[in-house]
């Protein structure tokens, strides 16, 4: 596995008088997004005064305060404290893992992605068909299980409300990376899975976009009316930390699991799990095997 | 009582002092965006400075009125219409069931806050009753406003009376040049020498692409990055990032071309380096910018930031002891 070397410190910065921006590092690495999410986490159990939003997000964290309540500078030193009190430990969350299916090469993104062909990189092919391309796989099957064998961290949420981004759980060498859209298209359908550099995402609401369209989920992962059980709690479902494996699924499929949430009967395959990063790095592979045995109970 | 839209204006909401907590999530503060007219608006109409009121953007509504009622309109400068007869700004009128209340295009600023005593009325979502319309929630239905709609009134307070007004000197100056004072910072350090100075030289104007969601900034010379060996995931430009949180204020420079100012309805976060912030203190001053007004982008340290976020206080604080008597 690609060794990934942090730098010793993270780099502060503040935004304006109510912001603190903390760079990781300038390159997106697990190691990275876990020492940001493991001071964001510290940050939030000591709930300081005046620190009102924890935004983890790949690997950088941003952290939003009022300075009438906490002077910038002892928030700086209070993140630097927890920083150096990481050491060298091993970085260790509990979190949950969660099945999302998928309809590669669905109708509706095929129907987008050919409206938007001329803003493409490669006109006389799909989505799907290029990112398979330029990264060695055979064929769009051979990619679709690169994709959704290995499972995926959720590093980030945002953008807009409740949009995942995830980055796969395997070597560098392996990761899957595509181009942005040349020119972002006006519309992308309403859960449509996407990537874009070396992240996934899945758009929570329809709108503009410049990841390249690979499918769509019927499970819905946003919904300000909280129709669905999993969706009760918060109108938006996923976490930064949350662990995905993707189910590739067939239209068939599709179709029920739609008419399941139009009942408001559809449910995830969500099962809580620890995560240990030394243990993950040391055998990727054997590590994740493990992980969907919790997914799956057995 | 409810007010009915007999017209919508050019993009009118139901907006508050926000929705903190949530940014994490991707779901941004939103509110007024002009958050001094906010706590005028509903002072002079007897309410609690945070109170859900109109927030209307560059041509305002024309709404009806059900019943009496007590209004202010804060903010832009646009004649207040009452029936036709124009109406004072800044001060606290009474409106009779049936009055139509219009207003003409707004000649300096931009967003007007119009304030009903008792407040607007729709559901409070995670804590806010503030549109957010990307997310399409929160406000009323979680959009703009549309003919037919009927915003629900809550119970005016004790302090509600006509008249109210505040001295003059105390009102925020309307222009159509501002500074925005910019602390710089997050990305900065890989902007060319050249593009620092022109980046504070430059007068900037506002593009068309002005909303709640950010300001683009055009005229200015194109900015220059430093060149570097892309980091894993950050994509080739020089100005994009691996994808991270952006502050509210923050001035992201896609491709270098034309600086985008976020606002309270902000993506959460994306790919373009961003190369400072605007001071808390000035950000009222972005809601008021119309398109094709100038900025300048004036450099300032934290000690500077710190002061001005407290002179701002002050002024707030006068406003309040004015209209608490």
């Amino acid at each position: 596995m690609t060794v990934t070397t942090l730098p010793a410190r993270a780099r502060y910065s503040f935004g304006g008088d109510e912001h603190l921006f903390v760079e990781i590092s300038e390159e997106m690495s697990l190691p990275a997004f876990f020492k940001g999410m493991a001071i964001c986490n510290e940050l939030r159990r000591r709930a300081l005064p005046g620190v009102t939003e924890i935004c983890p997000a790949n690997a950088a964290y941003l952290v939003r305060f009022d300075p009438d309540v906490i002077a910038p500078d002892a928030l700086l030193a209070t993140l630097e404290e927890i920083e150096a009190g990481l050491g060298e430990a091993d970085l260790q969350m509990q979190t949950r893992i969660v099945e999302i299916p998928v309809l590669y090469n669905d109708p509706w993104t095929h129907e987008t992605l050919m409206r938007f062909r001329e803003r493409h990189q490669d006109p006389s092919s799909t989505d799907i068909e290029y990112a398979a391309r330029i990264n060695g796989h055979a064929s769009v099957d051979a990619f679709i299980e690169a994709h959704s064998s290995a499972p995926w961290f959720v590093s980030m949420v945002g953008f807009v409300a409740g949009l995942p981004f995830l980055f796969q759980m395997v070597e560098r060498e392996r990761q899957i990376e595509v181009p942005k859209y040349l020119s972002p298209r006006t519309d992308t359908p309403r859960l449509t899975l996407g990537h874009g550099g070396c992240f996934s995402c899945i758009y929570s609401v329809r709108g503009a976009g410049g990841y390249q369209m690979f499918g769509v989920t019927p499970a819905p992962i946003f919904d300000p009316a909280q129709r669905l059980s999993y969706l009760k709690e918060l109108m938006v479902f996923f976490r930064p930390g949350d662990i995905v494996k993707w189910k590739p699924i067939d239209r068939a499929e599709y179709d029920r699991r739609i008419a399941e949430v139009e009942a408001g009967t559809f449910a995830l395959r969500i099962a809580p799990v620890s995560f240990s990063l030394k243990e993950f790095l040391a055998d990727p592979d054997g590590y994740n095997q493990q992980l969907l045995k919790v997914l799956h109970g057995d | 009582m409810a007010i009915e839209v007999l017209k919508p204006g050019l993009a009118t909401s139901v907006q508050d002092a926000g929705r903190p907590g949530y940014y994490n999530l991707g779901i941004p503060l939103s509110g007024a965006l002009d958050q001094q007219s906010l706590v005028l608006a509903n002072l002079l109409v007897g309410n609690d400075e945070g109170a859900a009121v109109i927030e209307s953007t560059l041509l305002g509504p024309e709404l009806q009125f059900d019943a009496p009622a007590l209004v202010a309109v804060t903010g832009a400068d646009a004649k207040v219409k009452l029936n036709g007869n124009e109406m004072p700004r800044n001060e606290s009128f009474a409106v009779q069931a049936g009055d139509k209340l219009g207003f003409d295009f707004m000649k300096l600023g931009a967003r007007m806050c119009i304030a009903v005593a008792g407040g607007i009325d729709v559901p409070v979502v995670l804590g806010s009753r503030s549109t957010y319309g990307l997310g399409a929630f929160g406000g009323f239905n979680g959009r703009k406003l549309l003919a037919g709609d009927r915003l629900p009134v809550g119970t005016p307070s004790a302090r509600a009376k006509p008249g109210r007004s505040v001295p003059a000197e105390l009102l925020p100056v309307l222009a159509k040049e501002v500074e925005l004072r910019v602390l710089p910072g997050i990305y900065f350090h890989r902007l060319q020498e050249v593009s620092v100075r022109s980046f504070f030289a430059d007068t900037w104007t506002v593009g068309s692409e002005a909303d709640r969601i950010g300001y683009r900034y055009k005229n200015g010379t194109p900015l220059q990055f430093l060149d570097r060996k892309p980091p894993f995931g950050a994509g080739h430009d020089p100005s994009n990032i691996v994808d991270a949180g952006y502050p509210y204020g923050s001035i992201q420079v896609p491709g270098g071309r034309e600086p985008i100012i976020l606002h309270r309805d902000a993506v959460s976060g994306g790919g373009y380096a961003m190369v400072g912030t605007v001071i808390s203190a000035d950000m009222d001053l972005i809601a008021q910018m119309q398109p094709n007004h100038k900025a300048r982008f004036v450099e300032v340290d934290m000690a500077r930031a710190l002061e001005a976020r407290a002179e701002r206080r002050r002024r707030l604080d006068r406003l309040r002891a004015a209209l608490a008597a």
